[in-house]
């Protein structure tokens, strides 16, 4: 426990510390890391502990953004009531998705919540008298005082540092028990008297607000949005982060956002073809490590403390 | 509705059917479920429009698109797909790899314009059906749908391979006991599967053209159709083809900004009353 602290601390200071140090692009990058790491994290609460992987997210996370954007700009209202709205809206569109796809699970819980995703692509591409069509809608700039990148770091950072601890909480209460129960075994809770469905609706529920808080933060950080936000790229990169940084550990959400978002700057400054390097990396990762970084370091400590133990 | 619509209905269901075929055919059977099936569609699409305008010939670019399809179907199953077996997700999300790096590299191959597949002159022009002139094109898309879904009912119900398939399926390991090399048999019919893919490239590519986003596009209509069929039967995609083509004609004239919800709305809705589909089984 008291390891656990140090560590807290530890990474609570490296994560003050890092724009005092860093060039002010690379801050926005950080900053960027953090918000999709909370994206991430949403993807694991459902992947990792309720057993259901979504490709959905995306859209959830796009459709805040672009809540978020319509209500300060074409619809001239102020930012906090803006991102308030923008989280009710991904929750309710996650309310409407977990209804349709929680009877599903495995392959067919995927492919439903990609098409759903893709429901809402399509019509932020096509409805184009409120989306913009392809468009997208640019935002009139980030507020005064949040418009420099050290400033919006750390007002970033105190957002996603609550919820990042309330999402901790979440997943380790006697809640996010019964979803690992349910992801174990569904008939075992069910015939324990468990209501299972009502236990996956409500953490579908809090995976989309989540996101929703994710994709808000991403409005006022990027200030523009179009259908490329809510595609099905952005569903798999979000999966993709979160299995790189290890399913169900929660926390790799942030390490494997950080991999995939470095590797996409890396990559990006060297060829436009990102989309393939994102590809391989999904193949590679599938084949070699579909445990992620995090995951794999727990196994590694669990095999050296089995080695030495006896 | 009038009969033009109906006549568009049809004959995108017809496309659907032949691409949502392949995908039901290596879902049912293989327990694959193959997302990078849109990329293969758009794949072969292009394949078929470059053999096509190089030689002029409509049958070569058929030929083309399906053969290249085919072989990236193989190399997929072969090179990939066999490191993940047994896997469910790991194997759908490799697949999901696969389909982003297609499209980039048709992307990098083909440039990002729009590219129509030049169609047969004996196919040019309209023909009079009642009261409304129709491109004859779209009718030998329907007249193709109609055929594809005979030959494959003809393949799986009526041949010894057809038998082998749906012995595979239920008891793969009696079958192998009885000598036959089963994983030959489900590599065809991944390379059947994504042939469909391919032909369908080429023949929506005269109609629909081809463009970077077209592979995302066609797997979500195809998605569609095997939720609402259920997965593996044939008869269920050819339903499901016909409810999202027909669904989706008359959205588009109705509420042309808000089609999508045309077609996954009754989706949706009839998911919730059977999560298996129309004429989907209990694996």
């Amino acid at each position: 426990m008291k390891r656990a602290a140090l560590w807290i601390l530890v990474a609570a200071l490296v994560l003050l510390v890092l724009p005092q140090v860093l060039p002010g692009y690379q801050v926005s990058i950080a900053t960027q890391i953090l918000i999709f790491g909370v994206l991430a994290m949403s993807i694991d609460v459902l992947a990792g502990f309720a057993g259901r992987t979504p490709l959905c997210h995306g859209a959830i996370f796009g459709t805040a953004a672009y809540v978020v954007l319509y209500w300060t700009t074409v619809a001239g209202g102020g930012i906090f009531t803006g991102v308030a709205l923008g989280v009710l809206a991904a929750t309710a569109l996650a309310a409407v998705f977990a209804l349709l796809a929680i009877r599903t699970s495995g392959v067919y819980f995927l492919l439903l919540t990609l098409a759903l995703g893709m429901i809402v692509w399509g019509v932020c591409l096509r409805w184009t008298g409120v989306t913009g069509g392809e468009n997208g809608i640019r935002g009139l700039g980030r507020p005064e005082m949040v418009a420099d990148h050290v400033t919006f770091y750390y007002v970033t950072l105190g957002v996603v540092a609550p919820v990042t601890l309330l999402m901790w909480r979440f997943v380790h209460s006697p809640f996010g028990l019964t979803l690992r129960g349910i992801r174990d075994s569904e008939t075992r809770m069910r015939s324990l008297g468990y209501n299972v469905p009502l236990h996956l609706f409500l953490a579908f529920l809090a995976s989309g607000f989540f996101a929703g808080i994710a994709g808000a933060l991403y409005a006022i950080f990027n200030d523009y949005v179009s259908p490329s936000t809510v595609q099905l790229t952005q569903s798999v990169a979000g999966l993709l982060m979160a299995i790189t940084g290890g399913i169900g550990t929660l926390l790799g959400a942030f390490v494997g956002a950080g991999a995939i978002i470095l590797l996409e700057n890396t990559v990006s400054a060297f060829t436009a073809r990102w989309p393939i390097v994102l590809g391989i990396t999904f193949i590679v990762i599938m084949i070699f490590a579909p445990e992620g970084i995090v995951g794999r370091i727990r196994l590694l400590r669990a095999r050296m403390r089995r080695v030495s133990s006896p | 509705m009038s009969l033009f619509s109906l006549l568009n209905g049809l004959t995108f269901a017809a496309l659907l059917f032949i691409v949502a075929s392949g995908f039901t055919l290596i879902f049912g059977l293989l327990r694959i479920v193959n997302l990078a099936h849109g990329a293969l569609y758009l794949f072969g699409g292009l394949v078929g429009y470059s053999a096509a305008a190089a030689t002029g010939s409509f049958l070569a670019g058929i030929a083309a698109g399906m053969g290249a399809a085919a072989l990236l179907g193989v190399a997929l199953d072969r090179g990939l797909l066999r490191f993940v077996r047994g896997f469910e997700l790991r194997q759908v999300l490799l697949t999901l790899g696969v389909a982003f790096v297609l499209n980039d590299l048709a992307l990098v191959i083909w440039g990002g314009d729009t590219l129509t597949v030049p169609m047969p002159e004996a196919l040019q022009g309209a023909m009079e059906i009642g009261p409304v002139f129709y491109p004859k094109y779209r009718l030998f898309v329907l007249g193709l749908g109609i055929f594809v879904f005979a030959g494959l009912w003809f393949l799986l119900h009526r041949t010894r391979l057809g038998a082998l398939i749906r012995a595979g399926v239920d008891d793969p390991e009696t079958i192998e006991a009885m000598g036959v090399d089963i994983r030959r048999v489900f590599l065809g019919t991944f390379m059947l599967g994504a042939a469909l893919a391919g032909l369908g490239g080429v023949i929506g590519g005269a109609f629909l053209t081809l463009y970077p986003s077209a592979d995302s596009e066609i797997l979500v209509f195809s998605l569609a159709v095997v939720i609402i069929g259920g997965r593996g039967s044939l008869v269920g995609a050819g339903v499901g083809a016909l409810l999202v083509g027909l669904l989706n004609s008359f959205g588009q004239v109705l509420f042309p900004e808000l089609a999508y919800f045309a077609i996954f709305g009754p989706m949706a809705l009839l998911l919730a009353f059977r999560p298996l589909g129309l004429f989907g089984k209990a694996a």
